[in-house]
């Protein structure tokens, strides 16, 4: 598939189903699925036609400096893939789950914007282009946020947009700044320009950066907004949020600007190391104090970012490749445990963990999946989350920092007394529920069960001989830095 | 030089705006003060001492001119700064319809 039709294809669809769809959803709803399919079979297709070639689509046949390029390497479709992966199940959850909050168009039009956005984040290969798509995705995300309606989403989303402003302004005058030392806005050519220009200035540049897309990785320092907007969402939306969202605007742009234009700077990669660490610690202990269901997995998502950026920091090929590994599991398991607190919110209308109860018997379903992917989160083998955990444990004493190794090792025990509490209060507690209805419907349960399948299957990737072509790329990309810079300006 | 830094300073105005101020209103006007201080910012990194507006005439010499990009830029940023703006608009107007006042110390229902 083209590069411009995955922004094409999300952005039409929004715009149809705002035409066209009257004040029913089946329309919105159907539209929606089918172009969540039509971009992840893409993602697939070219996947799989790549050769581990960059291909790069000129917009208007302008060249590098004066156009807008569109650059697709491994890193890219990698991120594709998980976009379209989860997008796709969460929207066959939303069917049944959003007519519980409203039976309204908007919701399939919000969210069709949020994947455009994401896609063009993802597909890009301009600085200002990047800045655009972002704003596109978090202006959807802002209102889908307080889609419900309630007051504390109102307010979750009000702390959202101001810290996504505060964060965006600052990235546009990284952006400025850049621009002015480099005089062009192509990343290609930016990477080209660095070892010209003054370290002091990549210095700078880089801590404003870090600044602007730590806040929307939600890097420990930075996370302030994470825990309401997540838990404040609808439960897809919380999906989406957590499992792509603070990936594609955080962690891939971090990748893109710190790897592939600066270079890797030692300087920057120990910061995310340490970063890293802080955010593993801090969050898992947060997550442990929370009785909320969904803000106790908001911050479980804080700590596995910072797992993630642990790996990145490391900087080695076995951390990158777990970095990336971790990328694609996180994706998997935080969706579905969203998934599940959102079902479990659906029946009992409560998220309160202390309110709920012996609920294993009423949803075996959201019950057993649900302790699948607590158990993949927290590392228990054989699933796909211990061998990215593993890795990057492995990684860190390998590349000597024993005692990062042992804190990660922490942060997993935190991650697993915190998503056990979930276990043994929501779903197996004596105390009885009132609640003798499972609304759960097919839709919700398909979705469930399809993500806790790629919790066993996700673990496959690792194996020696499919890691050759699924992994390996992607870590050579971001290991061999300059190498992006030379691919896309074809030389 | 001193441009740079009061256009710096401009920034700093909004920050602090957004960080002490308590006032819904007040916090969405720091915030778009802060977008103008970024604006102004492209546009000085554009501007060369003593040129022209970027556009060719016949018969007339080439003189420096400045850099049109940024002023491109800026205009993007100014129609995302106004979308953006106007959710915030709305955001607080429902804030306001729920919790009956503007005073952020007071919609306090999310905590931890």
């Amino acid at each position: 598939m083209i590069l411009p039709l995955f922004i094409i294809i999300p952005l039409l669809s929004a715009f149809l189903i705002a035409i066209v769809s009257g004040k029913k959803d089946n329309f919105a709803n159907g539209l929606s699925i089918i172009s969540a399919l039509l971009l992840l079979f893409g993602a697939i297709y070219n996947f799989i036609t790549q050769n581990q070639e960059v291909i790069i689509y000129k917009i208007g046949n302008w060249d590098a400096p004066i156009g807008i390029n569109l650059v697709q390497d491994s890193l890219t479709i990698f991120m594709l893939i998980i976009v379209g992966l989860i997008s796709l199940t969460s929207l066959i959850y939303s069917r049944q789950y959003i007519r519980y909050i409203s039976t309204d168009w908007k919701y399939y039009s919000l969210f069709m914007f949020l994947i455009t956005g994401m896609n063009g984040v993802i597909i890009t290969g301009d600085l200002f282009n990047l800045y655009v798509f972002m704003e596109i995705a978090l202006l959807s995300t802002y209102a889908l946020v307080a889609y419900g309606g309630k007051a504390e989403e109102f307010e979750a989303s009000f702390k959202y947009a101001i810290m996504g402003i505060v964060s965006s302004t600052f990235i546009l005058v990284g952006i400025a700044i850049t621009y002015s030392a480099t005089s062009t806005l192509t990343l290609a050519k930016i990477a080209e320009q660095i070892p010209h220009i003054n370290t002091k200035i990549v210095y700078l540049v880089g801590g404003i950066f870090l600044m602007g897309f730590g806040l929307k990785a939600a890097i420990i320092p930075f996370h302030t907004w994470l825990p309401d907007a997540h838990s404040s969402a609808p439960a897809p939306i919380s999906a989406m949020l957590s499992g792509v969202m603070i990936k594609v605007l955080g962690i891939y742009a971090i990748i893109r600007i710190f790897y592939n234009i600066f270079g890797a700077p030692e300087f920057f990669l120990n910061i995310f190391m340490i970063l890293g660490v802080i955010s593993i610690l801090i969050a898992g202990f947060l997550a442990i104090t929370q009785w909320d269901m969904k803000r106790l997995l908001a911050y479980s998502s804080i700590s596995q970012i910072g797992y993630i950026l642990l790996g990145l920091g490391i900087g080695s090929t076995l951390g990158i490749l777990g970095a990336v590994f971790h990328i694609f599991n996180h994706a998997i398991f935080k969706s579905l445990l969203f998934y599940n607190a959102g079902s479990v919110e659906m029946t009992t209308e409560t998220r309160d963990l202390k309110k709920m109860g012996n609920l294993k018997k009423l949803m075996p379903v959201t019950s057993k999946t649900s302790m699948i992917a607590s158990l993949a989160i927290s590392g228990i083998p054989p699933f796909n989350g211990f061998f990215s955990k593993l890795i990057i444990i492995i990684a860190a004493i390998q590349s000597g920092h024993p005692i990062l190794a042992a804190l990660a090792v922490i942060g997993s025990i935190q991650t697993l007394a915190a998503l056990l509490k979930v276990q043994r209060f929501g779903f197996h507690s004596e105390n009885k529920t009132e609640v003798t209805e499972n609304k759960t419907s097919f839709g919700m349960k398909f979705a469930m069960i399809t993500l806790a399948f790629l919790c066993f299957a996700g673990a496959i990737l690792i194996i020696p001989g499919i890691r050759e072509v699924t992994l390996d790329p992607i870590v050579e990309v971001i290991k061999n830095n300059g190498e992006y810079m030379n691919m896309v300006l074809g030389r | 030089m001193i441009l740079y830094l009061l256009c710096f300073t401009l920034l700093l105005v909004g920050l602090y705006g957004i960080l002490t101020k308590r006032d819904l209103i007040k916090i969405i006007l720091s915030a778009s003060i802060m977008g103008y201080a970024t604006n102004l910012l492209l546009i000085l990194f554009a501007y060369r001492n003593g040129s022209i507006f970027p556009i060719l005439r016949k018969g007339v010499e080439t003189m420096p001119m400045v850099d049109p990009l940024p002023q491109a830029l800026v205009l993007t940023s100014i129609v995302i700064e106004l979308g953006t703006t106007a959710l915030l608009v709305a955001l607080a107007l429902k804030l306001f319809q729920k919790y009956k006042t503007y005073d952020i110390t007071k919609i306090r229902k999310l905590s931890g």
